[in-house]
Parts: C-alpha cells; sequence; structure tokens
C-alpha cells in the first residue's frame, strides 16, 4: 500500500468518525437565516419594489430567531434587518406588522410580554437601519402560536421568534 | 352552534363568530373525562352507603357517589368503595354501629331520596360519629333531580365542615379554556363546570386564543383576555345571561392578566400601550385607569392579596421573572421570592398566607407552594415538567392546575397536601387556565 492511498483511507475513516460523533454532540442550534447571496441589484434606480419581496433572498427571509429568554438580536439576523428597513425607506407606503412569539417554557401572561420584547427589539433594529416608526405595528403573541409542538430545545428554538409580516408593499 | 365557515373570508367568519358568542345562552360543553389518582392512608376513613329511594322514576345520579368522589380528592377522607359496602341502612335508628367499627371506619353517612312532586325530590341525610354512635348532622334538601349534584356536593360540604372545622369548597364552580382542533381550525371555549369537572357550560367561544380567566368576587362574572380582534383585549362577561363588556383594547400592545379586587370594584391589568408592559389598576364603573409600576422590566400576572391592600405580580426587573409585590395604590415593589430559576404567575390563598406560583429550574416547570409564615422555603405540588396556572380552592384545601402530558395540556386538582391528585382531560383538545371560583351563595 503506497503511502497516498494509506492518507486517503485515513481521510475516510476521519470523515465517518467525524460524522458519527457529531450525530452524538449535535446541539440544537436556533435556525440560522439562509446564506444570503450578494443582493442583486434592484432596479435600475437601486430601490426595492414590491416584486422583490418574493424574488430577494434578503427579503425573502421574515423569521428572526431568538435565544431562550433573550430578546437580542443575534448579528447573523443583521442583514435581514438591512434589507427590510431599506425596503421600508425605499417604499414609504410600505407598511410592516411585527410579531412576537415565545415557546412555551413559562406562564402564558410572562410570554405575551416576551414576545412583545422580540418585537419591539426587531422594530428598533429596523428603525436603527433607517425604517420609521409610522410603517412598523407590533403585537404579542406569546406561546400562543407555536409553527412546532413538541418538548425539546430544537422545537423551542423555532418557536422562538419575531416575524416580519408585510401589512403593505 | 358553530357551523363550519370555511369558505367565509376569515374576517367574516371571525365577525360571525363573535355574535354568535354574544348571542349564545349557556350551552353544553364537550365533557372531561375524570380520574382521581393516589390516595392518602392517614386520611380518615367515612362510609357513604348508597342513598335509599322511595319509589319514582331511576334518579339521573348517585348522590352517595359524588359525596364518596369529592370525600376522595379532597385528601382529608378515604370512603369506602361501594363494592365494600355490605349494610344499607337509610336512616340513623338502623346503622349496626359493630359492623362499621370492624370496617374501621370512623363515620357513616346515611340517607334517602323520595318523591316531591314537580320534578323535584326531596334528599335527607344523616351524619354519625360511629365510635360514639353519636349522631353529628341531618338535614333536608328539596331540589330539581337536574340538580342533583351540587346538592350531593351540599352535603359534602357540610360533612368537611363538621368533621374538619373548615368550609367544604365541593359546591363551586371552576373555569377554565379549551382548544380543539388544529392550526387555523382551533376553537377556542371558556368553559365553567362543577368543581369536579361535570355540567361544562361554554361561556364564550372564539376562533383566536381566550386566555386568563378570573372569576369576580360574587362568582357571576368572568373577566378574561381573547385575541378575537386580532389583539389582546380583556372583556367581563357575566356567566349567567352572556352579555359582556369589553373592558381593556387599546390598540397598541397587550391588554392582559386579568385580576379582580376583593370587593369587585377593581381590575388589576398588564397594559403595554405606554411603551412597555405595565401593572394598572383599572375601575370596573369608570374605568379609571391607575398606573402601578414603572420600571423596564416586565410586569405582568397580577393578583390581589385578600385584603386588598397589596398586589403580587410578576416581574423579571431582576433578570428571571420572580414575583414581587406593590401596594394597591402603586409605588415601589417588594422582592418576595428568591428560591428557584424564576417564579412567575402567583395564586394567593384566601387567608394570604400561602402563595403557589410556577416555579421553573431549567426545562422543570412545578408547582410550587410559599407559607408566607416560614420563611421564602417552598413545597413542591407538582411533579412537572411543563406545569402552570396553579389557582387556590376558597378554602385553600385543594390546588387546580394545568400541566402538559405529550402532545395534550390537562387540568389536575391537587389536594394541599400534594397526595391526592385529580385529572381532568378533554378526549380530543386542551384544557388549560384554570381558575377556581369563589363560594356558590345558596
Amino acid at each position: 500500500m503506497n503511502k497516498t492511498v494509506r492518507v486517503a483511507l485515513v481521510a475516510l475513516l476521519c470523515v465517518g468518525a467525524a460524522a458519527c460523533s457529531k450525530k452524538q454532540e449535535v446541539k440544537p442550534q436556533a435556525p440560522a437565516p439562509e446564506p444570503v447571496a450578494q443582493t442583486q441589484a434592484p432596479e435600475s434606480d437601486g430601490k426595492y419594489t414590491p416584486a422583490d419581496l418574493d424574488t430577494d433572498a434578503c427579503l425573502r427571509q421574515r423569521v428572526v430567531y431568538f435565544d431562550f429568554d433573550k430578546t437580542e438580536i443575534k448579528p447573523e439576523f443583521q442583514q435581514i434587518m438591512a434589507c427590510h428597513a431599506k425596503y421600508l425607506q425605499d417604499r414609504p407606503s410600505a407598511h410592516i406588522r411585527l410579531e412576537g412569539n415565545t415557546d412555551e417554557r413559562g406562564t402564558r401572561e410572562y410570554n405575551l410580554g416576551l414576545g412583545e420584547r422580540r418585537a419591539n427589539a426587531v422594530s428598533s433594529a429596523l428603525q436603527a437601519n433607517g425604517g420609521s416608526a409610522s410603517q412598523l405595528e407590533v403585537i404579542s403573541y406569546g406561546k400562543e402560536k407555536p409553527v412546532c409542538r413538541e418538548h425539546n430545545e430544537d422545537c423551542w428554538s423555532k418557536n422562538r421568534r419575531a416575524e416580519i409580516v408585510y401589512t403593505a408593499q | 352552534m358553530i357551523k363550519p365557515m370555511r369558505k367565509f373570508s376569515s374576517r367574516l367568519a371571525l365577525a360571525l363568530l363573535a355574535v354568535a358568542a354574544l348571542l349564545a345562552g349557556p350551552a353544553a360543553a364537550q365533557s372531561l373525562n375524570v380520574d382521581i389518582v393516589g390516595g392518602v392512608k392517614t386520611a380518615t376513613p367515612i362510609v357513604v352507603v348508597p342513598f335509599a329511594q322511595a319509589g319514582g322514576a331511576p334518579l339521573p345520579t348517585d348522590v352517595a357517589d359524588v359525596i364518596r368522589n369529592d370525600f376522595n380528592r379532597s385528601g382529608k377522607f378515604r370512603s369506602l368503595a361501594k363494592s365494600d359496602i355490605v349494610e344499607f341502612p337509610s336512616r340513623g335508628a338502623d346503622i349496626k354501629f359493630p359492623t362499621w367499627r370492624l370496617m374501621k371506619q370512623d363515620y357513616i353517612t346515611v340517607g334517602r331520596i323520595s318523591d316531591a312532586g314537580n320534578g323535584a325530590v326531596r334528599i335527607e341525610y344523616e351524619l354519625w360519629d360511629v365510635n360514639k354512635q353519636q349522631s353529628l348532622l341531618a338535614q333536608a334538601f328539596t331540589a330539581p333531580t337536574g340538580d342533583l349534584r351540587g346538592v350531593a356536593h351540599q352535603i359534602a360540604d357540610q360533612i368537611y365542615q363538621k368533621i374538619t372545622g373548615v368550609r367544604g369548597a365541593f359546591w363551586t364552580r371552576i373555569a377554565y379554556i379549551t382548544a380543539v382542533g388544529l392550526g387555523n381550525n382551533t376553537t377556542y371555549s371558556l368553559i365553567v363546570a362543577d368543581s369536579d369537572g361535570y355540567n361544562p357550560q361554554v361561556v364564550a367561544r372564539s376562533k383566536e386564543s381566550l386566555l386568563s380567566p378570573a372569576w369576580s368576587p360574587d362568582g357571576k362574572k368572568i373577566a378574561y383576555v381573547s385575541f378575537e380582534s386580532g389583539n389582546s383585549s380583556i372583556y367581563v362577561q357575566d356567566i349567567t345571561t352572556g352579555s359582556r363588556q369589553l373592558i381593556a383594547a387599546h390598540p397598541r400592545g397587550i391588554n392582559g392578566a386579568p385580576a379582580w379586587s376583593p370587593d369587585g370594584s377593581k381590575l388589576a391589568v398588564a397594559l403595554s400601550y405606554v411603551g412597555n408592559l405595565e401593572l394598572f389598576s383599572l375601575d370596573v364603573a369608570s374605568r379609571h385607569e391607575t398606573r402601578l409600576t414603572n420600571n423596564l422590566a416586565i410586569d405582568t400576572e397580577p393578583v390581589w392579596a385578600p385584603d386588598g391592600q397589596s398586589i403580587y405580580f410578576t416581574s423579571d426587573r431582576s433578570g428571571r421573572p420572580q414575583i414581587y409585590q406593590v401596594s394597591a395604590g402603586g409605588g415601589s415593589a417588594e422582592r418576595v421570592t428568591f428560591q428557584g430559576q424564576n417564579n412567575a404567575d402567583p395564586a394567593v390563598s384566601y387567608d394570604g398566607k400561602q402563595i403557589a406560583m410556577v416555579q421553573g429550574n431549567g426545562n422543570v416547570y412545578r408547582i410550587a407552594v410559599m407559607d408566607r409564615s416560614l420563611g421564602g422555603q417552598v413545597r413542591f405540588l407538582s411533579p412537572g415538567s411543563l406545569d402552570f396556572s396553579p389557582s387556590w380552592a376558597p378554602n385553600a384545601s385543594m390546588l387546580l392546575y394545568g400541566a402538559t402530558e405529550g402532545p395534550r395540556s390537562v387540568l389536575y386538582a391537587v389536594s394541599a397536601d400534594g397526595m391526592v391528585r385529580q385529572r381532568l382531560a378533554l378526549a380530543d383538545g386542551d384544557v388549560s387556565d384554570p381558575a377556581w371560583g369563589p363560594y356558590r351563595q345558596q
């Protein structure tokens, strides 16, 4: 067996081992945004149009996920904040409803408060990026509207979210 | 009453449902399945002999059965199983005391039911001390046959008070929320039932979440939160007439967590139209709002101390949710809980001494009780792992709470010593947000 083949075999084993151990160690992680390919150049004047809501890789992402009992917007969602804020700037008649949600842990009324805080955090981030307060409204559903109903972190991480809903484009 | 409305636009359907909810009188709701779990060896043994019936059509209710179940779930009494009852006296003079002494029974209840005409019956019962061979109680009721369960609960209350010295709370009602169906086809109902889960009646229905029912002190009205308009709003509904008032519906922010003052004149609520979730005291008649808290934290889940002088509530001003207490007029708040990672949703016993709450440690949420006269120590009344919404019986002998079991949420009524648990579940839906009503007036 020559050296090259041996190295290749070792590498294959490593891959197999890594795959196995990864399976055991994998920690549930909050869903991350899809990697955003460089935003396609919008219309010729550089402004977003309603059509971009369906086609633009960044604008299509409308869910911001949070850590347990936390309301800070994680760095990986900053780009989404920026593109939606730009849309609001480009389209002064556009309007967004921010819907705050939580996982099932904790009491119903406390979670209403927590969901509102998350939606408010997104509202603040959109305003910091140039969106106008008059284009934004906030509502909290607390833990009333889960997207996943199992009792585990994987599920909880999907429910700890704020949704960006365009009520006017 | 609710017909499928899939074809309508959702907004129209919502509007129609809201009207339907307003027009609907009390309607029978889906029954809860009731199971009693556990038992207490030290509980007082008592036999309730099946009540003799003199003539007439068979009755819809076995009165002795209802009384036996009340005793068993209280944790204070252990009633002899119906199948172990060997003699059937119906009046004191017929009781052979040696038989019951041999069976180690401390007390015996006997009774008889006779036709009183016009669909009513006369129910007489006696309570005897087996060892002293002494009569303790002898009472009679006249009631429609449809109300026999109510009479049975009143008999259980009288016996409970005679033996324990504490007023019984079996003849009371509970409120809770059910959710049946999946996703956008879920129907939420506010239900009122007897304390043992029987006779469920629909008070309100909605296609959007209902939560946080709270009984008025006179037991005539329930305040609750509804999302039927899109955002949360607080309503007060008369449970007999079905008429309801919109109490708080600020278009901006949360309108939640209503709690009646002991005199019924005010509602403590949590509102966030001011920019942050804060507690307010709302005068029910004038709707005048008094702000009670002013803090960047989440302040919610208020509940009044029985003397009406202060309000307990949940706040995360120290980082995680904990229980605080503030004067009923507002001002600075004092932290009450220091044990456990987080504590929320307080419920105060009638004497103000015991505070039940949801305590979370890691991913385990259990009902904890803190005795205010014993410092900060808590005892746990529920096993977890996702238990919520504690609510005391008016005599604090039992506590209702919600629990999560697999995909379902169910209710439990647990004796104050934590030894006996009664499970209340819906065959095909979720039950949550239990609220134990006040004593009823005869």
